[in-house]
């Protein structure tokens, strides 16, 4: 290990530590509402980061990650449905029979999220397959018709997810221990994987297809390896959202997911993980933010009626300015890294050994 | 199933067809000349029935005058979109031009649901979509009987317009060589205008006869609709005209003939088409009328 190495793994090894510490800071200190935002923020980060992967760092434009979350959704709440409440819900059909019959202890939680990654990977394989061998546009839409599909299933599968009911009282397991160490442990896993050579190849894909294969790459496998990561943590991330909000219904894993997650990693920059993680924790706060926007106003003599469904519209607007405008977004290609911390912090001073 | 049921059926699955064709050649004009998936074409589907709504029931005007300011207005959608949001991309990275056709159709889309709500609304029909008639035994509605006849008609007029005119040309010859028309004295950039035009104009009278068809209309009634018609564009060969109208018989037929031979099926409607699609994509990814390209290096 080099000395810049050490001094990272050491970085990020106190970063990590400084991060539980805030993390039972604000279990213990901050208001439901917060807490609630930045669990969102964090399971945002996973879904964001693990989309990056696949649109920024690899260049192939994908349009499903709501499918991929969904299933891990629907997967985690098939699992943690306590059996008695699994009785109470599905009234209009009784569930089908593996998951009538038994139902995780708490304890499995985990086992419970990474099974529900898996599926969605293993899901993300068997379209990635016959799809990623198209050209761009065409993944696309074959991956947001797959999107549509999950939905379409999940609408109608009534025995498996009870239709456009929806599962409740599923229990509330995802607390900022969970959501906090997935998204601090995906984005590092991510970022490990992207200065692999691995990674590299990926970039070289997103470059030119045709140079990479050139130089040896089998575009075929990288790009679905891809693919499967971002679907196994787009999964974690759909299960963890499910068991933060004990409920899930097809309504929660529609398009707009998708188009959220999208901004998130415009504005933070096509391919930067860094970039996708501060933007992802923004959108949070953003979102919540303009809910002012929805809610009634009154300015002077002015009463101005509160317009639900206003933050779409604005969202939609950033995004299509982003692109016209500002195209690399916040940090363009370019990662955060400690180097950048350690600039900032002997600006003016002789750094010895490490340049 | 007895003989006049599925000639009924067979009716529908045309006069669906029909529908879709017109959507797809908008799709399919626009990824001929630009190739790009216009993703906000089903949105100015959906503002074409909006605009001829507003006419007929808040502006009272007759309903032929109506659908005609309606299409019109569509067509200056599409001029607007093209130029506000396509034209500064036309040079950038696919992918950049592909998020913005995403971002722009959000925007319509959540603009309507903020404007006129997310409620479903009762579209007018004329008389002549009302009538009943008796073929050979099968009892056709009027929308079964005069959208298709509407659509062929118009599609004709296309036709002429594509094959026969100037402008025509014009288009056909941007969607071989942009670079080398421009060379040629050709001002690419009206041509494109003019492309988003006839293209929306198409959208917006299919938005019409599809809400004489279905008539309840809301803001994300294009949806649907717009993904089937791509999907038929993609199977009659993308960037070809009389592909996208085979195509868009197909998908119809296949999708009113699926449902009516498998009623239990019926929830699965929207999933088949997309099913459809992949298969294509995998079996023969140029379509049937489309010629295979070989790639630029």
């Amino acid at each position: 290990m080099s000395k810049v190495e050490k001094r990272n793994f050491l970085l990020t090894g106190f970063f990590f530590v400084l991060l539980m510490v805030g993390v039972w800071w604000a279990q213990n200190h901050l208001n439901a509402y917060l807490v609630r935002i930045f669990n969102t923020a964090c399971i945002y980060v996973v879904a964001a980061t693990a989309y990056n992967l696949v649109n920024g760092v690899t260049g192939q434009f994908s349009l499903g990650p709501n499918g991929f979350m969904a299933i891990g959704g629907y997967t985690v709440a098939l699992l943690m449905l306590p059996l008695s409440q699994k009785q109470e819900v599905y009234f209009l059909q009784p569930l089908m029979w593996p998951f009538s019959a038994f139902s995780f202890p708490p304890s499995l939680f985990l086992l419970a999220l990474v099974l529900g990654g898996l599926l969605a990977s293993l899901v993300a394989i068997c379209i990635g397959v016959p799809t990623l061998r198209l050209r761009g546009d065409y993944l696309a839409i074959a991956t947001f018709g797959f999107g549509e599909i999950i939905i379409v299933l999940a609408n109608n599968l009534i025995p498996l997810t009870n239709g456009a009911l929806g599962i409740k009282g599923i229990p509330e397991y995802t607390n900022l221990w969970w959501t906090v160490n997935w998204a601090f442990w995906t984005v590092f896993a991510l970022k490990n994987l992207v200065n692999s050579s691995f990674g590299r190849a990926l970039k070289a894909i997103r470059e030119d297809e045709v140079a990479a294969e050139a130089m040896g790459i089998n575009l075929f496998r990288h790009k679905l390896l891809a693919f499967a990561l971002s679907g196994f943590f787009a999964g974690v991330a759909g299960g963890l959202f499910v068991t933060l909000i004990s409920t899930v219904s097809p309504t929660l894993f529609t398009f707009t997911m998708t188009f959220n997650l999208l901004i998130i990693i415009v504005l933070g920059g096509l391919g930067s993980l860094t970039g996708s993680t501060v933007t992802a924790i923004l959108f949070a706060f953003l979102q919540e933010g303009l809910r002012e926007v929805e809610a009634p106003h009154v300015i002077g003599s002015w009463t101005f009626p509160g317009i639900p469904g206003m933050r779409m519209v604005v969202f939609s607007a950033i995004l299509v300015l982003l692109m016209i405008f500002y195209r690399r977004g916040l940090f363009g290609r370019r990662e955060l890294s400690w180097q950048d911390f350690v600039n900032v912090w002997s600006r003016g001073r002789n750094v010895h050994g490490i340049s | 199933m007895s003989w006049t049921t599925f000639f009924q059926q067979l009716m529908n699955g045309i006069s669906v067809g029909s529908l879709y064709a017109l959507l797809a050649i908008g799709y399919t004009l626009v990824y001929g000349i630009l190739g790009l998936i216009n993703f906000a074409h089903s949105d100015v589907f959906m503002l074409g029935t909006y605009f001829a709504f507003f006419m007929i029931g808040v502006f009272l005007l007759p309903w032929w005058l109506s659908v005609v300011i309606g299409v019109g207005l569509c067509a200056l959608v599409g001029m607007t979109i093209e130029r506000v949001a396509y034209r500064p991309l036309r040079n950038a990275p696919r992918i950049s031009a592909l998020i913005t056709a995403v971002g722009v159709s959000f925007f319509i889309e959540n603009l309507g649901l903020v404007t006129v709500g997310a409620r479903p609304k009762g579209f007018p029909r004329p008389e002549l979509m009302k009538n009943v008639y008796f073929i050979a035994g099968a009892r056709i509605q009027g929308v079964t009987f005069w959208v298709p006849l509407f659509s062929i008609a118009i599609l004709l007029v296309l036709f002429y317009l594509v094959y026969r005119t100037k402008m025509g040309m014009a288009m056909r010859a941007v969607s071989r060589d942009m670079e080398t028309t421009r060379l040629m004295g050709v001002n690419v950039d009206r041509i494109i205008l003019y492309t988003f035009a006839l293209g929306s104009a198409l959208a917006g009278i299919g938005g019409v006869l599809w809400a004489c068809k279905y008539p309840q209309i809301n803001p994300l009634m294009g949806t649907f609709p717009g993904w089937k018609a791509f999907t038929a564009a993609v199977v009659g060969g993308i960037g070809n005209v009389v592909g996208a109208m085979i195509g868009g018989f197909i998908i119809g037929l296949a999708e009113i003939l699926i449902v009516a031979f498998f009623p239990n099926l019926t929830g699965y409607r929207d999933a088949f088409v997309f099913a459809l699609l992949i298969l294509f994509l995998l079996v023969k990814p140029s379509g049937v009328m489309g010629e295979t390209l070989k790639e630029k290096v």
